[in-house]
This record gives structure tokens, sequence and C-alpha cells, in this order.
């Protein structure tokens, strides 16, 4: 039987880690990630959770211990925030192109410089390339559902990818919400143990891990590829598989009003649930606004993302990162790109906002919704990237 | 032990490192390996960290590994290691693998990836006590690369970014001492080994096995790429640092030191040096600076065991 806590989102996923029935989780202390391994600890330390518990000396050496231990067939936790998650980088590509089923969450926080320990996305969209699995949730209970989800998806065979499951750091990792709490029993029922194939055995000895010349390195790299694009698919039934054990499902997106909006605001995690408010607010003024969040960022879901986002007259992206010296941001890019080959595409507007922590309050999305209807009045955008609310920038 | 190996027809006849590696003529890293599989046995599971060994048993779609073998990076054997010691732990505690099976770890990796780039993760792995061994194969260089210097490499020695120049005389700094680093840690078994001394060496990595937690073992390995010597040479120039007492083979157990090998007369360093090229360029006075620096190593080393286990020099 499931029960209820009120838990912050990083206890949240500390939960599910523990009804995983991780077997070794290995983290390095960061804010505002830490309480997820330090509750962890104490699952370990109280004998409610049987797993090797490694307190390592960096986030270089906690990804390292995952791969030697999910490489021996292990199920294997780990957990990161902005410097850490740099950090990784290099291993981050190693993970995925080892194929190795490793789940990670990410209390995303700014990168230096400045020191600063608040959220935005730009620690993992730095690493937006390394072929994980890329989720982002936006609530306590999300982030608990989606962990249990992200272990179903990198187990499958047809997969074995890592999946980072990502959420704000502060706004969301120590935010307390009412959280569902799937035990044990019926997650490992959801979550069946099994023998991996390519693992350290013994009995049928490998070699993991190798040098391929150009003769083959390109072969390896398009399996992780041709994998890749089996994930959208695989997700949803995963979420499938979920909502029929647990009676909750959060798809591949959400969208909110977003049938008949001209104007759509297009962003992750915690901003979507402010947007919510700013969308009903501005209804109620008769303007057609709708929300649009991508859940799974990495893989695009393609297809999806096109079918979802074409029917509004604009895109109002709100990036929570920073793409030096491209276009806009890495969300905005990835939504330009989507439709670089089709000639019915909306408006798009990319609104930089929330860097370093900085509230994106209601008024500022109602803000932004209003400045995308102008560009939308006068049928053409001047300026696609604003770097909303930075002193002493004027936008219009 | 009584479980030591009498002589090293003892070991089994069955290689778990195979012929047709890429490694280079006369490298002893083929030598070191062979022997760390045999003494361990079929029960090991390897990580080797970026390096020679590495890219020269690996190149896919070949493999010179008749055991289970992982590399990741370069700098994170160590932290490899513990993750594959504590998922073996984990999954044997539910039953879901190796049950009934006592599983080495080993890691065989080289002097950047131990005393460089790797010295962070080596010593996390260290403190944490993970019950693994780790051998530090030491070619004194970056030869992978092509024989830059290393913080192993010795005074003097040339590398290419330790060139010999109108100031500069090779490496301006003497080696790093990677074993008393591990011994610092309290790691219950530390060892310094040579090919030369097969039997010593196979017997350190045994016992290394047989320790409760963390063991250290480093080997020289004389790079005849490197230190330029004739590829047939290897062996006699790792004798030569040990007869000359610029390589000591001793162990420390539970903190207790004793030379394994005692060298009751010394040869003079210089017939250790000038077998190699890297020395070539040494003046009379530099040659007797490092006579100087390994009589001094000696003397304290001799103080450690409370008598003369290593002689003096016998010309």
């Amino acid at each position: 039987m499931s029960h209820r806590l009120v838990l912050s989102t990083n206890h949240a996923v500390a939960y599910a880690v523990k009804s995983c029935d991780v077997d070794v989780i290995a983290a390095y202390p960061i804010t505002p990630q830490t309480t997820v391994v330090e509750k962890l600890s104490e699952f370990v330390a109280d004998g409610e959770l049987d797993a090797e518990y490694i307190a390592v000396e960096s986030e270089h050496t906690a990804l390292s211990v995952v791969i030697g231990a999910s490489a021996l067939g292990a199920r294997t936790f780990t957990a990161t925030s902005s410097q850490g998650l740099a950090l990784m980088h290099e291993l981050l590509f190693i993970a995925s192109t080892m194929r190795l089923p490793v789940v990670m969450s990410i209390a995303n926080r700014s990168l230096n410089m400045p020191l600063n320990i608040h959220c935005d996305y730009q620690d993992m969209m730095a690493s937006r390339d390394c072929g994980w699995v890329q989720i982002y949730v936006s609530s306590a209970q999300e982030a608990h559902d989606t962990i249990i989800q992200a272990y179903r998806l990198a187990e499958r065979s047809d997969i074995l990818v890592p999946v980072a499951v990502c959420y704000d750091g502060f706004v969301l990792s120590h935010t307390y919400e009412p959280v569902e709490i799937r035990e044990k029993e019926e997650v490992l029922r959801f979550l069946p143990r099994f023998k991996r194939p390519n693992v350290l055995d013994l009995e049928r000895p490998i070699t993991m891990g190798v040098m391929a010349l150009p003769d083959y390195a390109y072969e390896f790299k398009f399996q992780l590829i041709d994998a890749l694009t089996k994930v959208p698919r695989a997700l949803e039934e995963v979420d499938k598989n979920f909502e029929e054990e647990f009676g909750v499902s959060y798809g591949l997106y959400e969208e909110y009003k977003a049938q008949d909006a001209d104007i759509l605001l297009v962003t992750l995690g915690a901003i979507a649930s402010t947007a919510k408010i700013a969308v009903d607010k501005l209804r109620e003024e008769g303007v057609k606004v709708g929300l649009f969040r991508p859940r799974l960022y990495r893989p695009i879901p393609v297809d999806v993302w096109k079918e979802k986002l074409r029917s509004a007259k604009i895109l109002a992206v709100v990036d929570r990162a920073i793409s030096f010296g491209a276009i806009g941001g890495p969300l905005f890019t990835d939504i330009v790109s989507v439709f670089a080959n089709e000639s019915d595409r909306p408006l798009m507007m990319d609104f930089i906002a929330g860097i370093g922590g900085r509230d994106v309050t209601i008024k500022e999305l109602m803000d932004i919704v209003r400045m995308s209807g102008k560009v939308l009045q006068k049928g053409r955008v001047e300026k696609a990237c604003i770097y909303y609310g930075v002193r002493g920038v004027e936008y219009e | 032990m009584s479980s030591m190996f009498k002589s090293l027809k003892d070991l089994p006849r069955v290689e778990y490192f195979s012929a047709g590696h890429r490694l280079c003529q006369g490298c002893p890293e083929g030598i070191i390996a062979r022997l760390v599989t045999k003494a361990l046995g079929p029960n090991v599971i390897v990580v080797t960290p970026t390096g020679c060994l590495e890219v020269s048993t690996s190149v896919y779609p070949e493999t010179a590994w008749k055991v289970p073998w992982i590399h990741v990076a370069f700098e994170n054997a160590a932290a490899v290691a513990s993750g594959v010691e504590a998922g073996i732990k984990a999954l044997k505690r539910k039953k879901l693998g190796f049950v009934d099976k006592k599983v080495h770890v080993v890691a065989l990796a080289g002097d950047g990836g131990t005393a460089d780039i790797g010295l962070q993760a080596l010593s996390g792995a260290l403190e944490r006590m993970h019950n693994f061994i780790y051998v530090c194969m030491d070619n004194e260089a970056y030869m992978n690369t092509g024989i830059q210097r290393s913080g192993t490499t010795p005074f003097k020695a040339w590398t290419t970014t330790t060139p010999i120049g109108a100031k500069w005389r090779g490496k301006l700094q003497p080696k790093k001492d990677m074993a008393s680093i591990a011994a610092a840690h309290r790691t219950p078994y530390v060892a310094v080994a040579s090919i030369s001394h097969p039997l010593d060496f196979v017997n350190k990595v045994k016992k290394a096995s047989e320790v409760e937690g963390p063991a250290y073992v480093h080997v020289q390995a004389p790079c005849p790429t490197g230190w330029r010597f004739d590829p047939s040479k290897t062996v006699e120039v790792a004798r030569l640092g040990v007869l000359t007492g610029m390589w000591i083979l001793y162990e420390v157990e539970m903190g207790k030191f004793r030379v394994t090998v005692p060298v009751p007369r010394r040869k003079p360093v210089r017939d250790y040096l000038m077998v190699q090229g890297r020395f070539r360029h040494l003046t009379e006075e530099e040659i007797a600076e490092i006579q100087k620096y390994v009589d001094a190593e000696v003397e304290r080393v001799n103080k450690l065991m409370g008598y003369e286990v290593i002689g003096p020099v016998v010309t």
C-alpha cells in the first residue's frame, strides 16, 4: 500500500531510489543536491535500503564508481548539481556510449562564474549532447515517479541508456509537497530484476570500454543514436505501464490550454507551474495563450514537438539557460531546428530568464506573453532572443 | 604465508592475458599483466585506465584479455575498481550474483594514471578501504603519448618535456614516492616489486589479494622505447635497478616495513644509468649526485630495518 508524506523534491527522489532497491550509490555533496544523498545515507545506515553507499571524494569519482558498478550489472544511482555535473562531463559520454543504465538526479544549478548556488539549467544544458536521456520534471511527485520510470526505461534491453532526471534547484529541490510514496513491493513488480547480457561476468568474460579506431568508432556511436531514437516510444510504453500500476501518467510533455492557443509559452520544469497561473489570468483577459512543457528533452521527440507546436501562431520560449554566442537559449535553438525544414511554422521568440535563480514571476510571464502578442500583431520577429529582465537592457 | 608460490613453476600454466597484443617489443607491461593474472587466477576483474596497456590490448574487434576487463578513463581506475568492488559486495549480499565466489578486483595502471592525474581517485579508494589491489606499472613517464615527464620521472632523466638544453638537464625534481603515499593512507599492504624478481613480485600480488581491504603494489616497468635501451634488455635493466639500490624491493604489511630482497653488495648507480639513453647526458658530477641520493635512501632503509639489508657499493 502506498502512503503519503510531505517531502521536498530531493527527499522524494531519495524515497524513489529506496523503493527501486538500488545496489550501489556513490555521491558527493553539492548544493542543492545534497539532501538527496543525505537521506539515502540515512536509509542505508538504518538498514531500510540494502545498498553500498560510497561517499566518494569527488563527483568525477561518483560517476566513475557508478559506471564500474553498473558495468558489473548492479542497479546504481548518483545525484549532483552544477559544478559537480561539469566535473562529471567526460564520464557522461562514457556512461552513455558504454550503454550503462545509470540513473542520476540533477537539482539544476547555475554554473560558475559568478559562484551562484541557485537554479538555472546551465549545468545540464552544457552537457545536453552527452547521449543521456534527459527528463525535466515540475513537481516532487513527478520527480519521485520519474526516478522509478527512469530505471524501467534505462534497463530495457532495446534502450540501455543512462537517464538524468532534472529539476529546479531550491525552487523544487527544497520545496515540500505531499508525495504519494510508491512502495518497494509494487515498484519491484513494475521494475523486475533481470540479468543484463553484457556485464563483467566471470563465466562469460568480456572486454568493456575498448579502443576503436576509424574503422569501427562511428558504428559504436551510431548504436547509441539508434537506441535514442527508440526512447520516445519506449518512454510512452513505460509511462503507460506505470499508469497501470500506479494510476498516474506524465507523457512526453504537458500541455495546458494549448489546443486553441495563438500564443504558446514553451518552458521546462518549475517555471511551467507558474506559467499555468499566468495563462489562466491572461485567458480571463481574453488572450488566447497556452503552455507546452516538454518533459522528455533528450532525445527530442521531434514529431511530437512539431505536431504540438505547429498550431500556435507564436511560440514564446522561456529558456532558463544561456547558449553563449548562439542565436538563443538551448530550448529555443532546439525548437527552431525542429521546424528547420517546415514552411508551415509559428513565429518563434526566446526569453532567457530565471538565470542564477532569479525569480520568474506570474507578472513577468504575463509580460512575456504580451510582448509576444505585440510581435504577433506585427507579424514579424525583429529580435528573436530577449535577455529578459537584465538590468540596463531595453526590449522595445 | 603458506599459500605463497615457492617457485614460478607453481604459477598456473593457463594464460589469462594472451599473446598477440600490440605492446612494443620488450614492453614489461605484458610481463606484468601476465604475472598478475596468473598470480590471482581466473576469478578476477581487471580495471585498466587509459594508457599503453589499455590501447595495446583492447583494440576492437580484438582483445588480449581472457578475464573480465574494463577501461573507463585515464584518472579513475581506482574509482572504477571501487565501483566494481562495491557492486560485487551488494550483488553477493542480495544473492543477485557472484554467490560463493571470492572475486579479486585489480587495477593495472601506469604511473601517470596513478601518481598524477589518478592520485585523487586512488587516495579516495585507499581511504575508503575498498577490498581491491592496485598495481602501478611505473615506466616513469607518459609513454603512451610519447615520453613526457610524469611525477614519477626520476631526477635528471630526459623526456620529451624535460629536454637537455642550455638551462635544463632533464627533470629538475626528484621522483614522487608513490609507495610511501599509499602507505601513508594506512593501506594494509603496500609493496614495491620488480619484474627482475618475478617470484617476489607474484608473491606480493598474492599477499595483496589476501589482505582485507586495499593493497598497493608498485612495480617498475623499464620501457625500452622511452628509456632508450635495447628491447632485449628489459629484465636486465630492471635487475640493475634492484642491484644498484635505485629500486629497493620492500613491503609494508600492516605498517611494518620489510625489505624482501636484500642486496648485500650494491653496484654503483652508473651501471644502471649508463645502459639507458635517457641518462646519456649525465656528467660525472651528476652521476655522483644521483649516487649520493641513492646512498642516503639506502641509509634510511637500513635504519628502518635496524640492520644493513642493503650493503655498500662494491665496484
